[in-house]
């Protein structure tokens, strides 16, 4: 561990910058509507160019974990709180993620927000979120990456519910925020385990200090983390909230709910990688949170016809794929945090193109209203078909080099769990292909089925250009990440070094085979089932079970509400009951009591001074006799 | 008969004077006396700012000797003063207090003049009257009122001497009772307001000077350490000393104004000038409540089995009173009559523990109360319509529409007068309460409900301002000017700041507590 110089003292500048320019449009007020968007979307195109500098900055280093101390919070002897921020090879990925991802983003949304009236608000939530996100990354301690992960969690809320007018994004903000405070308990009981083990809450106290984690502390810490990290995530038995909080402006859907914040889990969970080697219980129940997820999201996208909410859906699938590589263990963080880039790169392509339709369709989204939209759209259906073919794994696209080495690594756990778990993933890439290819001919093939009064066309420049970098990137960043091993290398003082070589379960030639053609098979389907013969505008009625199961999100949404709303209604109504007859009574009836008590003893408060010389005199012989009673009873 | 005189007087020795401990006290003195010629020799329209210079000037210095004295802890004056711990950190507040109030005093831009009258000894009503207050004139004898008040109370704290407590005790009503007989606007209330506190001020007195003589009549001594011995040894009978004591304690409690000796209060605190009031319910506090502690923790230490229970009475009464009648007042500065009748309960619940904390709780409840309560009647000043002040209940709902700074200035206070968290309030209550917790737990109990009684009247007055319509012709809001702005500012300041941090002052006020017997 080295300590922070040169450019490197700056880096709190990544926080900072975007928090007074949030600050500044949120308090600016009306005034700032003219030039909003162009401070909001400058800040983290500035902060990329400063983060890539950090990044050659960081790979001089000959020890590339470089600590910022930043000020000492509470220094209480034998209790100590710093904050600072740790920059190492894994931050620095994710540093370079959301700056860079985000500047595009950040860019669409110039676009993609001109005539909203709260594009200034926009941009001033957007940028809060990139300054708290990226304290999350950059904290040096659990206790300040809370922090952060607080932060993202109250961006998140204020932008799903960002038309806040309509009823059902404010409810879609509610229920992300509860699932979020489920998860964040979690989290906040393992920083107080920390607390009251190691006595500290810093990486390198707790992961790497003097203090040996037994294995039933590390079991705990490493569950409550597992949840914290499905709350944010999405995962299993969090993962309701995710596909609603797609009612928030697309840009959003993209940048938060696709390329960053729902991947803080996986950060989680690989900056914790000492807890979890320490705690095989723990990294087992990682793996099923993962491979039950990445199933659950699979199959729920197959029946959406909301095409946002087909995205949000891969994005859970997504998310317990990398779930999975980080649970597997050591050798295989790296290619979970792989995984997380690439993905970052084409679901927020996809996220972008599909904004850019509903842009286009007067903000409609439900897929079987559109059709045959790649000739009026070309640059969109080129963005879209190139995210498509990343996240299904096409040969040399993004995620057939990431995607491909989870399923691989999942093989190569061994034994029948490594089995179980490599079928589920391999069918997992299957059922992707499969819904994606609905979601691409629904979208853009067969004959038109919009209304007469929708007339599509492609977006501005300022949105087309950041989709088409998306798009490129969706191509080849998976090729670039892992070219020469790479994005492995930088991460291994981070992460450990990445298992390759070896003995593989299955051949690499012959699994990368097996996984083509299932994916082939996928994609069949989906053309066969949607692609040649025309789309009811309706969704059908009387179709099997599973079908409808899928449109209901596999009954999650239904067990919530009959498990946890319904009984938690009653439970409120009594105690409202009981604070209204009993509390209120209780208390509304004192003071009741005292009111009345003093409206008639005012009375007494004649204003007259021979009444009150008269009162004097009564306390006088009160004070004297009490006395007295006092020192003769 | 020539001869037994010659030895008579041959026995008196001039004690030794210990001029700089007293200095604080001079130099208050002396700038009062400095004022009485300026107000004979300054012509009149010079008058205001040259008191003002002196005034300020005066109880600057004085302040920062009091400063300077620190860690002193001597008797003085053949025991009759004693400059300690306690005594000066009762002194500093006070002085603090009294610049605070001179700066709300010296306010012009808010009403013509200021708050207080042109010319008392016109006849309310009267043709000149009527003339006179169209004038920016101002009876600026107000000032040396104020120093000779203030020098009052910078003895009164530090007596160990019965005769030079009472001394003290008039010397710092005396001009109070004229300065409550001031105000400018609603004159014939405010003249009533002085006779009344007169009155009943002179009653009070009478009665201290009774238990004196009694408690003379015991210990053979007015000195506080001589009575304490007395009452150690002495196989007598002590009726005297308990009727002596109880005679004394009527005559301090009436200045703190603590039930059952409070009626006053109300009446005078609305009746009076709102910037003497705001002197009034943080200086003579402070002062009184010193002498208290003073005369129970010096003289009465070793009774302390049988004054307790009266304290216990009379605590419980203040806030039970404070508390209820409260509770109907639709006068604002009748609310704060009663809050600061309730606060006095509080204080005395720390002057129970009879330890040192309970010596530093009440140093750091009298001092944090004592800028909250000035600052809220600064405020009251502020909010008028045409009749000056508007201090009715009513003309204050909706205030937060008008001005949301005013509104939330207020606010703040009113949170720390009713102890929630993160407020100076909430600090003072707390560790009043710790203090008294191990000697007097029910008491604290009853202390706690109570505070929850007052609370609801406080925050009555913020739901008000904040959530109800405003009337129609409500009143204004004034721009302060310069001096009422920085003793606001002051005043507000401190009470978050001291919810915030409190361990400097906590620190002082625990090595402060310390009572030279």
């Amino acid at each position: 561990m080295t300590t922070a110089h040169g450019i490197q003292s700056a880096a709190w500048l990544l926080i900072a910058l975007p928090l007074l320019s949030a600050g500044v449009l949120l308090v600016a007020g009306r005034r700032a509507d003219k030039w909003a968007h162009v401070v909001g979307a400058a800040v983290p195109v500035v902060l990329f160019g400063y983060a890539v500098m950090l990044f050659f900055s960081v790979k001089g280093e000959g020890n590339r974990e470089i600590n910022l101390h930043l000020y000492s919070w509470i220094p209480v002897a034998g209790f100590k709180v710093d904050a600072g921020l740790l920059i190492d090879p894994l931050s620095m990925v994710f540093v370079l993620l959301i700056t860079g991802v985000g500047s595009l983003i950040h860019i669409y949304a110039v676009g993609y927000m001109a005539h909203d009236e709260g594009r200034r608000r926009f941009f001033g939530y957007f940028n809060y979120f990139i300054a708290v996100m990226l304290l999350l990354v950059l904290a040096n301690s659990y206790l300040a990456l809370y922090v952060g992960w607080e932060g993202v969690g109250l961006a998140s809320y204020l932008l799903i519910s960002f038309y806040y007018s309509r009823n059902i994004a404010a409810t879609a903000g509610n229920k992300a925020f509860f699932a979020n405070r489920v998860g964040d308990v979690g989290l906040s009981i393992a920083i107080m385990i920390m607390f009251a083990y190691v006595g500290s809450t810093s990486y390198a106290d707790v992961l790497y200090g003097d203090t040996q984690l037994t294995k039933g502390v590390a079991t705990a810490i490493g569950f409550m983390l597992l949840l914290g990290a499905c709350g944010k995530s999405g995962q299993f038995p969090l993962q309701t909230w995710l596909p609603d909080a797609m009612e928030g402006p697309t840009p959003v859907s993209a940048l938060i709910h696709a390329a960053t914040m729902v991947t803080a889990g996986v950060y989680l969970i690989a900056r914790s990688a000492p807890v979890f080697d320490v705690s095989q219980a723990a990294r087992t129940a990682v793996v099923v949170v993962g491979a039950i997820t990445l199933l659950y999201g699979c199959v729920c996208g197959c029946g959406q016809d909301d095409l946002k909410r087909v995205l949000a859906y891969s994005t859970v699938s997504q998310i317990g794929y990398m779930f999975l590589a980080v649970g597997l263990g050591p050798g295989v963080y790296a290619i979970g945090i792989i995984h997380l880039v690439g993905h970052g790169f084409f679901k927020a392509a996809l996220f972008l193109s599909a904004g850019s339709v509903m842009h286009a369709m007067n903000d409609r989204i439900d897929m079987r209203r559109f059709g045959g939209l790649f000739r009026v759209m070309p640059i969109t259906y080129g963005v879209f078909v190139c995210g498509y073919l990343a996240i299904i794994g096409f040969p040399l696209a993004t995620g057939f080099w990431t995607k491909d080495k989870i399923i691989e690594a999942a093989l190569d756990k061994g034994g029948t769990s490594g089995w179980v778990l490599g079928v589920v993933a391999l069918a997992g890439a299957g059922l992707t292909a499969f819904y994606m290819t609905r979601a691409l001919v629904m979208t853009f093939h067969g004959e038109r089925r919009w209304e007469d009064d929708v007339h599509p066309h492609e977006a501005s420049r300022s949105m087309t250009y950041p989709m088409i970098a998306l798009g490129v990137l969706s191509l080849v960043g998976g090729y670039l990440l892992i070219f020469g091993g790479g994005l492995q290398h930088w991460l291994t003082p981070s992460v450990g070094p990445s298992v390759e070589e070896g003995v593989h379960t299955v051949s690499t030639l012959v699994l990368t085979a097996i996984t083509l053609v299932v994916v082939a098979l996928g994609v069949l389907g989906g053309w066969v089932a949607f692609g040649r013969k025309p789309v009811p505008i309706s969704q059908p009625v009387g179709v099997s079970p599973v079908t409808t199961a899928a449109r209901r999100n596999i009954y999650a949404d239904a067990f919530n509400e009959m498990v946890l709303q319904r009984p938690g209604q009653w439970l409120s109504r009594a105690l409202v009951y009981f604070d209204n007859r009993g509390v209120d009574g209780a208390v509304t009836g004192l003071a009741a009591g005292f009111g009345g008590g003093s409206a008639r003893l005012k009375r007494t408060q004649t204003g007259f001074v021979r009444s009150y010389a008269l009162s004097m005199l009564g306390g006088t012989i009160a004070v004297v006799a009490v006395l007295l009673a006092v020192r003769f009873q | 008969m020539s001869r037994l005189l010659m030895a008579e007087t041959a026995t008196i020795h001039a004690p030794s004077v210990s001029y700089h401990a007293l200095a604080p006290i001079l130099i208050v003195l002396g700038a009062a006396m400095l004022g009485v010629l300026a107000e004979a020799l300054v012509p009149r329209a010079e008058r205001y700012t040259v008191q003002l210079g002196i005034t300020v000037v005066g109880l600057a210095a004085a302040l920062v000797t009091v400063a300077l004295l620190h860690g002193t802890s001597e008797t003085t004056v053949a025991g009759a003063l004693a400059v300690d711990g306690a005594g000066l950190f009762i002194q500093g507040s006070v002085l603090v207090l009294a610049i605070m109030s001179v700066l709300l005093i010296a306010e012009r831009s808010v009403d013509v003049g200021s708050a207080i009258v042109a010319s008392a000894a016109v006849v309310v009503g009267s043709p000149t009257d009527r003339r006179l207050a169209r004038t920016g004139l101002i009876q600026t004898e107000v000032f040396p009122l104020l120093l000779f008040a203030v020098s009052g109370m910078l003895i009164f704290p530090i007596s160990n001497n019965l005769l030079l407590m009472f001394v003290a005790l008039e010397v710092l009503s005396l001009p109070l009772y004229l300065m409550a007989g001031l105000s400018r606007r609603r004159r014939l209330l405010s003249q009533e307001a002085a006779l009344k506190y007169f009155l009943l001020g002179a009653f009070a007195s009478a009665f201290f000077l009774y238990g004196l003589a009694l408690l003379y009549g015991y210990a053979n001594s007015v000195d506080l350490p001589a009575i304490l011995k007395a009452s150690q040894a002495s196989p007598k009978s002590d009726v005297l000393l308990f009727v002596g004591l109880a005679l004394l304690l009527v005559g301090l409690l009436f200045k703190a104004g603590i039930a059952p000796f409070h009626s006053w209060t109300p009446d005078v605190y609305q009746g009076a000038p709102t910037p003497v009031t705001a002197f009034m319910s943080s200086c003579t506090k402070i002062a009184a409540f010193g002498a208290i502690l003073r005369v129970l923790y010096v003289g009465f230490n070793a009774t302390a089995w049988n004054w307790r229970p009266i304290v216990w009475a009379v605590a419980i009464a203040s806030m039970a009173v404070g508390g209820i009648f409260g509770l109907t007042q639709t006068d604002l500065k009748r609310v704060l009559a009663y809050s600061s009748i309730a606060h006095a309960g509080f204080i005395l619940v720390g002057l129970v523990a009879l330890t040192k904390d309970g010596i530093s709780s009440v140093l750091f409840y009298v001092l944090t109360y004592g800028f909250s309560t000035m600052a809220a009647f600064g405020v009251l000043m502020l909010v008028r319509d045409a009749d000056g002040e508007a201090t009715h209940l009513a003309q204050w709902s909706g205030l937060a529409r008008k001005s949301p700074f005013v509104a939330s200035v207020m606010t703040v206070l009113l949170m720390s007068m009713a102890g929630i968290p993160l407020t100076s309030g909430f600090i003072a209550k707390f560790s009043v309460f710790r203090a008294a917790f191990h000697v007097a737990a029910p008491l604290v109990v009853i202390a706690l409900v109570f505070s929850a009684v007052a609370a609801f009247y406080y925050l009555r007055i913020v739901v008000l301002m904040f959530f109800a319509e405003p009337p129609e012709n409500g009143p204004t809001i004034a721009i302060p000017g310069w001096s009422t702005a920085v003793a606001l500012t002051f005043g507000v300041v401190v009470t978050i700041v001291l919810g915030l941090f409190p361990q400097p002052i906590l620190d002082l006020a625990a090595k402060a507590a310390t009572l030279v017997g």
